[in-house]
């Protein structure tokens, strides 16, 4: 019980308050203190990657009377560290490139406070063992998300913060529906104490209806693509940085994790329910790239893209599902699961990488429309040279980290004998390459007409995407085995072998 | 506001307030605790800031208080929160105060005082928003 895990939500919190009294001093402060804190929590979340470390951590020392757990369990596993790496390394990325961005608005210490809530929101959601915990964590993230995307305070901003706000609330209230079923159902509230009796009993026809309305509620939140509608007009009105984040960190977080975490850690996934899952992760692949396609306005772009990228993710989850529930091989689940896990890393990273890229150029030329850009390549090199390694990225290019992971998933579904869905990520993954190739042609090269004596960003935005894009050719070495076996292999077992979560909290 | 107004909410905002305060210090006792009490203690103020009209600048400065002591209070809890990792079992949250007897109004160790500082927090955020919202108004009329 010497473990230090609760320092994720505890740091980030403590930040978040401390900003606004000494920011009454000076402005500087906050814009130091929150890259410093989140280097050491991305440090500290690397060292427990590597070392392999799995715990659980009873808060306030209640331990379990009976093998029933009555306390808050706050549980480390390697899926939930590894999204912890992730949330940390890009929030440290992003509030660095901050530092000169943010300078145009006119209250910076509230936005890195809420930077700070945002984060240790997401961390606590990360960690937490309990449902209703979790709902309360989801919720601080998403309510300082609200406040990040208005930050603006122009027309656009407020609308499409009032927009999440109406589609966000649904969703937590569909959530916590859900969480009331399962209560009822269950008298616990305990992840994995609930997965123990979710065991003996039998399948009810609630249970089903508790897990459709589970999908409802965080297929909101991670914007699948019935349930999409909010995304578009959030992503791209926020200031960039904060874009970043809620597109690289913020749906996987409070998305797709904890879709993940509950259906495979808490539920005993039926195959109908798999197949309801891969359904709509195609969908949204397909629907968010033929809707990006289109768009004029570079925000709004990247912001469907990630609807179709998440579509990714979702799909090598439900093939992985569908084999698991059907009783096939083991070792195709393994490789989707896998590859949809490595794509969630790398889907962070690029996607990252192309919202600072676009809030570079808005930073620089003040607008987002792709017809009045073009030719910036010669005037912003560092900008234009990393969003091209990004889009490469996100569009399936070797050497970059995206074709590795895109790869990966449709071995799986080739594997796995679902061929129609193999032959759709490719042509998906095509129709990525034409629309990048739309914004790098419109943006960076052509003529140059409306916009010649910019310059190059400020150091701390352009060595934040330097950084990014060293990742994005990086991050290919996962799929060497004996690198994934390190990172990668531990989140998808610790996934796959539902008793070593139940062992892990309920000892 | 008239005379009447104004006199009678000054006399119930103190009743009310003391009634926050009671509901914060029985938290470990009775229904209610730091989230009840403090919504009490903030009904308090902005009775007698209703009753006796906004005046935006004397206003603004009370905001600075209000946010103020809402930072330090959560901090406060915070503090105590890792304070109960180096005393005694090194979990956080430790309850490391001498529990006393059940019923009385000192004990459940540390549990009182979490209850009074989340009474500060919930009592200053509201009245923060309250104040928030009264000055963007004075503001957009001006």
């Amino acid at each position: 019980m010497n473990s230090l895990i609760p320092l994720f939500i505890i740091i980030p919190l403590a930040t978040a308050f401390i900003i606004p009294i000494i920011g009454k001093i000076t402005n500087y402060f906050a814009k130091i203190i929150v890259p410093v804190v989140l280097l050491i929590l991305c440090f500290f979340s690397i060292n427990l990657l590597i070392s392999g470390n799995q715990e659980s951590y009873v808060i306030g020392n209640w331990q379990p009377i009976n093998d029933i757990p009555i306390g808050i369990n706050l549980v480390l596993d390697g899926f939930s560290n590894l999204i912890l790496c992730v949330i940390s390394l890009i929030g440290f990325l992003v509030s660095f490139y901050s530092y000169s961005y943010i300078r145009k608005y006119s209250s910076e210490n509230n936005f890195y406070a809420l930077f700070c809530l945002m984060i240790a929101g997401m961390n606590g959601v990360v960690l937490s063992g309990d449902l209703f915990n979790l709902f309360v964590f989801l919720e601080i993230s998403v309510l300082a998300s609200y406040a990040l995307v208005a930050f603006g305070v122009g027309k656009h901003e407020l609308e499409a913060s009032f927009k999440y706000q109406v589609l966000g609330n649904i969703a937590s209230f569909l959530i916590l529906f859900s969480i009331a079923l399962l209560y009822w159902q269950t008298k616990t509230l305990n992840i994995a104490d609930i997965s123990g009796l979710l065991k003996i009993g039998d399948n009810s026809a609630l249970l089903t209806f508790t897990q459709i309305i589970l999908i409802t509620g965080f297929g909101l939140k991670a914007a699948i693509i019935p349930f999409h509608a909010w995304l578009p007009d959030a992503h791209s009105s926020a200031p960039s940085p904060v874009s970043a984040m809620l597109s690289g960190v913020l749906i996987k977080a409070i998305g797709v994790y904890v879709l993940i975490r509950l259906f495979f850690s808490m539920f005993i996934f039926t195959h109908e329910i798999a197949l309801l899952i891969t359904i709509l992760g195609t969908l949204s692949m397909i629907i968010g790239s033929l809707l990006a396609i289109n768009q004029n306005d570079i925000k709004r772009l990247l912001a469907y893209s990630s609807i179709s990228q998440i579509g990714y993710i979702i799909l090598g989850i439900g093939i992985g599902m569908m084999v698991l529930s059907s009783g096939g091989e083991k070792s195709i689940a393994i490789l989707a699961i896998g590859g949809s896990l490595f794509h969630l890393v790398n889907h962070s990273v690029f996607k990252g990488l192309l919202f600072l890229g676009a809030g570079a150029i808005e930073y620089r030329t003040n607008t987002r429309d792709m017809n009045q850009l073009g030719g910036l390549a010669e005037n912003m090199p560092i900008t234009s040279t990393t969003s091209l390694g990004a889009s490469m990225s996100i569009s399936g290019i070797p050497p970059f980290n995206g074709f590795f992971s895109k790869l990966i998933i449709i071995i799986a579904a080739i594997q796995a004998e679902f061929y129609l869905l193999a032959f759709l990520a490719v042509i998906i993954s095509i129709i990525t390459l034409a629309y990048f190739l739309k914004f790098q042609k419109s943006v960076f090269y052509g003529k140059n007409q409306n916009y010649k004596n910019i310059k190059e960003v400020p150091f701390t935005m352009s060595f934040s995407m330097i950084i990014l894009v060293i990742l994005c050719l990086g991050l290919s070495i996962l799929a060497i085995p004996s690198i994934r076996e390190i990172v990668l292999d531990q989140a998808v077992n610790s996934l796959i072998n539902i008793d070593e979560y139940i062992n892990l909290v309920i000892k | 506001m008239s005379i009447i107004v104004k006199k009678v909410a000054q006399l119930i905002a103190g009743l009310i307030f003391l009634y926050g305060i009671y509901i914060i210090v029985h938290g470990h006792l009775t229904p209610g605790g730091g989230f009840a009490g403090g919504a009490l203690i903030a009904g308090a103020y902005i009775l007698v800031i209703l009753a006796n009209g906004s005046d935006a600048i004397k206003l603004k400065k009370e905001e600075v208080g209000s946010s103020l002591s809402e930072s330090v209070s959560i901090l406060v809890v915070l503090m105590m929160a890792v304070a109960g990792f180096f005393i005694g079992a090194k979990v956080f949250f430790n309850n490391y105060l001498p529990t006393g007897k059940m019923g009385e109004l000192i004990s459940a160790g540390a549990i009182p005082l979490y209850n009074i500082f989340i009474g500060i927090e919930v009592a200053a955020a509201l009245l923060t928003i309250f104040l928030a919202l009264i000055i963007y108004k004075e503001e957009i009329e001006e």
